[in-house]
C-alpha cells in the first residue's frame, strides 16, 4: 500500500463529508444506550465518573469551607459528617475506582491491542449499566437522608449504632463492585486472547500491562469487600453477631477483611494512572520507557504484594506487636518497586526529544505528587511514627497525594493525551497547560498544610478543632479553590473543542502505538484489517543527533491512516 | 500561643524519641524528592526538542544503574523500620511499675478509673515523670485515645482491652482527642490529661480530686474507697462468692479466684489462655466462651446486668485476692453520666477561658 494514495483519499474526503467514524455512524439515542461498541461505553463512562467527580468535588468544597472556622460555619455536625462520608464514598467508589479503567481503558486497550472490542461487549455494556445503577443508589442513599459512617463503614458503629442510609450505601458500593469485576474479568480475557498477531505479552504497551494487573486485583480483591459489605448490612438488619460483640461478634474482624480490599485498591487505583504516564512519558520524550522489563514486572509484583501489607492500617489497633512488625516490613518492601519506577520514568527522557505538552505537564504533576505521596507513605508504614500520625490529618494529605496526585493526575493526563483520539478534535493546549499548572499548585497548597497540621495532632474527620490549628486549616481551603478552578477549567475548554477545536489528524503527538495509526475518531470497528505487530512497544529512533526531528520510526508522520474506515476502499 | 508551630510540644519520653525519628524521615524526603524534581527539571530541559544535544547510542535499560537506585532505596527503607520498630516494640509493653487508670470511651466521653478509686471524666490526672498504662475498653463503638503531644493513639474497643503507656515529662495540660469516628459528636470526645508535679497530684489526690473543671459539672468523684473496695463491694452484692472462694477456703462449686490472676487455665475446648485483665472480662460476661475444662458450665453470663466499669471494678479485685491486700468495701457508682451539653463540651475542650 502506498501511503501517498490514502493521504490523497483522507483529503479529498475531509473535503466532501467527515468519513463514517464510531461517534457518527448511528446517530439515535437508542444506538448509544444499546450500544456495544467499547469507545461509546468509554465516552459515556466518560459522563458518568464526571459527574461522580464534580458532586464529590462538591463536597470537597463544603468540607473545605465549613473548616476554615474551629467551631463550623453552617454546617450541623450530622450534617458534616454527612457530607464527608458522601465525598468518600463518592470519590472512591464512583470516580477513582472507574476512572482510569472504564473511561481510558475501555477506550484504549482494544486500540492498543489491535482488536475490534473487549472480549465482551455486552458485559462490557452491562458492567456500564451496574455501574450507573450503583451511582443512583448511592446518590439516592447521599440525597435521601444521607449517610455518616465514612467511606470505611466502621464496624460496630456502621453496623449497630449509626442512624442513618448505612444499608443502601453499603448496597450501592457492593453493587459497583460488580461492574468493577465485569471491567476486569473483560480485559483479562481481551489481554489474554485478543493481542493482534505478532503482539507478545512483552510487546505491548505498558498501560495494558497495567490494566491487566488492575483487572487481577479486581477481581481478587472485590468480591473479599462485597462479602464483608454484605456482612456489615446482615447484622445491620437481622441482628446476626459478626462484628459487634454484644452480639457475639468482633469488630476488629471487619478492619480485617475490609482492609483486604481497600488496601489493594489503592493498587487499583494508582497502577492505571501509573500505566497512563508511562504512554505520556514514551510518547513525549519519543523514547521506550527505561527499563520496559522492570516496569512490567514490578507491576504485576505491586499487584501480589498489595494484597499482603493490609495490616498497616491497624497499627493503633488491638492488632498484636508482632503482626505490626511484619505488615510495617512488608510496606516497606512494596514501596520499593514504586519508587524505582518513579526514576525509570525520569531516565525516560534521556537522550529524548522532550515536549511539554499539556498532558506531559500533567504527567510532570503526577510524578512530583505521587513521589511526596509514596514518600509520607513511608511515615505511616514505620510503625512508631504511625501511632502519633494514624488518622490524623497526615494521613488525609498522604492520601490525597496518592489518590489525587496520582490517580486524578493521571486521569486528566490521560484523557488529554487521548482527547483527540477520542473525538477528532484538539482543545485549545494553552488552556491545557494553565490548567495542569493550576491543578499542580492548587493541589499542593491544598494538601502541604494537611501535613503540618496532621503532624500538630489535628484529627481526620473532626467538624470542630482547636483555635491553634486555624491557619493551616485556611491555607487549605484557599488552595481548594485555586484546585477547583484548575478542575474545572477542562470541562470548558475540553467541551468548546468538540464543536470549534481543530481536527485532529490521526496522530497529532507523533506516538508510536497502534491506537495512533486508527482514524481520530476511530471506525466502529477500529481496524478495517487487524494489524500485524512486527515491532516493540515504543519503538522510536531518533533520525537526528543534533536537534534534528524524532518521531516513531514506523509509523506515517503526516497524519494519516494506515489502517483505516471500513467504509473506505483500503489499497492494500 | 500564637507563634508558629511545626511539631506539638514533647511531653513524654518517647515523644522526643519519634521526633528525632520524624525529623530524620523528613530529611530524606526532602533530599529524595529534590532529586526526583531536579533529574526530571534538568533532562526535560536538556533534551527537549529540538536541542542541540547529542542524542546517539539511547540506552532503554540498565541493570546496573536500576540496582544503584533500587539498593539504597532498600537499605534505607529497611534502616528507617528497624530504628521505628524498637521505638514501637518499647511503647507496645508497658513496664511492671507503671500506674495503671482503667479507661472506659463511650459516645461521647472518656471515663477513667484510678485504682484507689477517684473517677474522672474527660479529664485525666497523672503525676510527672512516673510511667502511666491506660487500660481501655469501649462501652460502645470503636474509640481511640490519642495524645499528640505523647506522640501516642491507641483504639478503646468494644469487648476487648487494649492499653497504652507513656512517661509524662513535662507538667502541663494536654488535649485528648478520639481519633476513631465515632459518630454526631465524635470531635467533641476529649478532653485534657493534667500532667502534675507530685506534689500537686498528691494534693489533688488527697483533696478526692473533686473539684469542679468548668460551669456545667464534669467532675471528678471523690474516692473516698479503691477500686478494689469497689469491686470487693460489688462482689457481695452480686453474691459471686456462693460459688467462688475469694479467700484461703475452698469453694463449693466455682473455680477458686485466689491466684487466678495471670495463672494459665486450660479450657473445655483444650486450649490453654493466660487469665488476663480480657480473660476475666468473658469469664465474668460470657463464661460459656472461656468454659473451664471442669467446669460444670453452671455459671451464668453477666453480659447485659453489668457496665464495663463495674467490670472493671470487679477486675480489679479479682488481680487482688490472695496478694493478702485487706480489702473493705463502700458502694460503687456507676460511670456519671455527661451532664455537659454540646458547646459547653466544645468549650472545655477548645475554648477560650479554659485554653492553656
Amino acid at each position: 500500500m502506498s501511503t501517498a494514495t490514502l493521504k490523497d483519499m483522507g483529503k479529498s474526503h475531509d473535503k466532501v463529508k467527515e468519513p463514517l467514524n464510531y461517534l457518527n455512524a448511528t446517530n439515535t439515542i437508542k444506538s448509544w444506550l444499546f450500544t456495544v461498541d467499547h469507545k461509546r461505553i468509554a465516552i459515556m463512562y466518560l459522563v458518568a465518573v464526571s459527574v461522580a467527580f464534580l458532586l464529590g468535588g462538591l463536597a470537597a468544597g463544603m468540607i473545605r469551607v465549613e473548616l476554615t472556622v474551629p467551631k463550623g460555619q453552617f454546617l450541623t455536625n450530622d450534617a458534616y459528617n454527612k457530607v464527608f462520608t458522601a465525598h468518600g464514598v463518592i470519590m472512591i467508589f464512583f470516580f477513582l475506582i472507574p476512572a482510569v479503567p472504564a473511561v481510558l481503558g475501555n477506550f484504549v486497550l482494544p486500540l492498543m491491542l489491535g482488536a475490534r472490542d473487549l472480549a465482551f461487549p455486552r458485559l462490557n455494556l452491562l458492567s456500564f449499566y451496574v455501574y450507573s445503577a450503583a451511582l443512583v443508589m448511592g446518590l439516592a442513599a447521599i440525597i435521601g437522608g444521607g449517610v455518616d459512617t465514612g467511606w470505611t463503614f466502621y464496624t460496630p458503629y456502621s453496623s449497630v449504632y449509626s442512624n442513618s442510609n448505612v444499608a443502601l450505601t453499603i448496597m450501592a458500593a457492593f453493587v459497583a463492585g460488580f461492574s468493577s469485576i465485569f471491567t476486569g474479568l473483560n480485559f483479562i480475557v481481551t489481554i489474554h486472547k485478543m493481542r493482534a498477531p505478532g503482539m507478545t505479552w512483552f510487546k505491548m504497551p505498558l498501560f495494558a500491562w497495567a490494566m491487566y494487573a488492575t483487572s487481577v486485583i479486581i477481581i481478587l480483591g472485590t468480591p473479599v469487600l462485597a462479602i464483608t459489605l454484605a456482612l456489615v448490612v446482615v447484622e445491620r438488619t437481622l441482628g446476626f453477631g459478626i462484628f459487634s460483640p454484644e452480639i457475639g461478634g468482633d469488630p476488629v474482624l471487619f478492619q480485617h477483611l475490609f482492609w483486604f480490599y481497600s488496601h489493594p485498591a489503592v493498587y487499583i487505583m494508582v497502577l492505571p494512572a501509573m500505566g497512563v504516564i508511562n504512554e505520556i512519558i514514551a510518547a513525549n520524550s519519543k523514547k521506550r520507557i527505561f527499563g520496559y522489563e522492570f516496569v512490567a514486572f514490578s507491576t504485576m509484583a505491586i499487584a501480589v504484594f498489595g494484597f499482603i501489607v493490609w495490616g498497616h492500617h491497624m497499627f493503633a489497633s488491638s492488632q498484636s506487636m508482632y503482626l505490626g512488625l511484619v505488615f510495617s516490613v512488608l510496606s516497606f518492601l512494596v514501596a520499593v518497586p514504586s519508587a524505582v519506577k518513579i526514576f525509570n520514568w525520569a531516565t525516560t527522557m534521556y537522550k529524548g526529544s522532550v515536549e511539554l505538552t499539556s498532558h506531559m505537564l500533567y504527567a510532570f504533576g503526577f510524578l512530583g505528587l505521587f513521589t511526596i505521596g509514596g514518600l509520607t507513605g513511608l511515615y505511616l508504614s514505620s510503625l512508631a511514627t504511625d501511632i502519633h500520625l494514624t488518622a490524623t490529618y497526615f494521613v488525609v494529605a498522604h492520601f490525597h497525594y496518592v489518590m489525587v496526585g496520582g490517580t486524578a493526575m493521571g486521569f486528566l493526563a490521560g484523557l488529554h493525551f487521548w482527547w483527540p483520539k477520542m473525538t477528532g478534535r484538539m482543545y485549545n493546549e494553552i488552556w491545557g497547560k494553565v490548567s495542569a499548572v493550576l491543578v499542580f499548585l492548587g493541589f499542593n497548597l491544598t494538601f502541604l498544610p494537611q501535613f503540618v497540621v496532621g503532624y500538630l495532632g489535628m484529627p481526620r474527620r473532626y467538624h470542630f478543632y482547636p483555635p491553634e490549628f486555624q491557619l493551616w486549616h485556611v491555607m487549605s481551603t484557599g488552595g481548594a479553590f485555586v484546585l477547583g478552578v484548575g478542575f474545572l477549567l477542562p470541562v470548558f475548554y475540553l467541551l468548546h473543542s468538540l464543536k470549534y477545536g481543530e481536527k485532529a489528524g490521526n496522530n497529532p503527538w507523533r506516538a508510536v502505538g497502534l491506537e495512533w495509526t486508527t482514524m481520530s475518531p476511530p471506525d466502529t470497528h477500529n481496524f478495517h484489517e487487524l494489524p500485524v505487530v512486527t515491532w516493540e512497544a515504543y519503538e522510536y529512533f531518533q533520525e537526528s543527533h543534533h536537534g534534528g526531528d524524532v518521531g516513531p520510526s514506523r509509523f506515517p508522520f503526516d497524519d494519516e491512516a494506515v489502517y483505516t474506515s471500513s467504509d473506505e476502499e483500503v489499497h492494500v | 500561643m500564637n507563634e508558629l508551630q511545626l511539631a506539638p510540644i514533647a511531653a513524654s519520653e518517647y515523644a522526643g524519641e519519634v521526633d528525632k525519628l520524624f525529623w530524620v524521615m523528613n530529611a530524606l524526603t526532602v533530599v529524595f524528592t529534590i532529586i526526583v524534581i531536579a533529574l526530571i527539571a534538568f533532562l526535560a530541559a536538556r533534551y527537549r526538542k529540538g536541542s542541540n544535544v547529542d542524542r546517539s547510542n539511547p540506552t532503554t535499560h540498565n541493570t546496573l544503574l536500576e540496582m544503584t537506585w533500587t539498593l539504597p532505596a532498600l537499605v534505607l527503607g529497611l534502616g528507617v523500620f528497624t530504628w521505628s520498630s524498637r521505638l514501637f516494640a518499647d511503647v507496645y509493653q508497658p513496664p511492671k511499675n507503671a500506674r495503671e487508670i482503667f479507661v472506659i470511651g463511650k459516645q461521647w466521653m472518656w471515663h477513667a478509673q484510678h485504682s484507689d478509686g477517684t473517677r474522672e471524666n474527660n479529664e485525666i490526672h497523672v503525676p510527672v515523670n512516673s510511667p502511666v498504662k491506660l487500660s481501655m475498653i469501649s462501652q460502645d463503638v470503636i474509640h481511640a485515645f490519642y495524645v499528640p503531644e505523647f506522640r501516642i493513639q491507641r483504639h478503646a474497643e468494644p469487648g476487648r482491652y487494649t492499653n497504652m503507656w507513656f512517661t509524662p515529662t513535662r507538667v502541663g495540660k494536654y488535649r485528648v482527642y478520639c481519633n476513631i469516628y465515632c459518630g454526631t459528636q465524635h470531635s467533641e470526645m476529649g478532653g485534657w490529661v493534667v500532667v502534675q508535679s507530685r506534689e500537686d497530684f498528691e494534693k489533688w489526690q488527697a483533696g478526692g480530686g473533686g473539684r469542679p473543671f468548668y460551669p456545667g459539672g464534669i467532675s471528678a468523684t471523690t474516692g473516698d474507697i479503691s477500686l478494689a473496695q469497689q469491686g470487693a463491694t460489688l462482689f457481695k452484692k452480686y453474691q459471686c462468692a456462693s460459688c467462688h472462694a475469694d479467700g484461703p477456703k475452698s469453694s463449693a462449686k466455682g473455680a477458686s479466684l485466689v491466684g487466678l490472676y495471670k495463672s494459665m487455665r486450660q479450657l473445655a475446648d483444650g486450649s490453654k489462655v493466660l487469665a488476663d485483665e480480657g480473660y476475666i472480662r468473658s469469664a465474668i460476661l460470657n463464661p460459656n466462651d472461656v468454659r473451664l475444662a471442669n467446669s460444670t458450665g453452671s455459671m451464668p453470663a453477666y453480659r447485659g446486668s453489668l457496665s464495663e466499669s463495674e467490670v472493671i471494678a470487679l477486675i480489679a479485685y479479682i488481680k487482688e485476692i490472695g496478694t493478702g491486700k485487706p480489702l473493705e468495701g463502700g458502694s460503687p457508682d456507676s460511670v456519671a453520666p455527661a451532664a455537659n451539653t454540646n458547646s459547653q463540651q466544645w468549650r472545655f475542650m477548645y475554648g477560650g477561658e479554659q485554653y492553656q
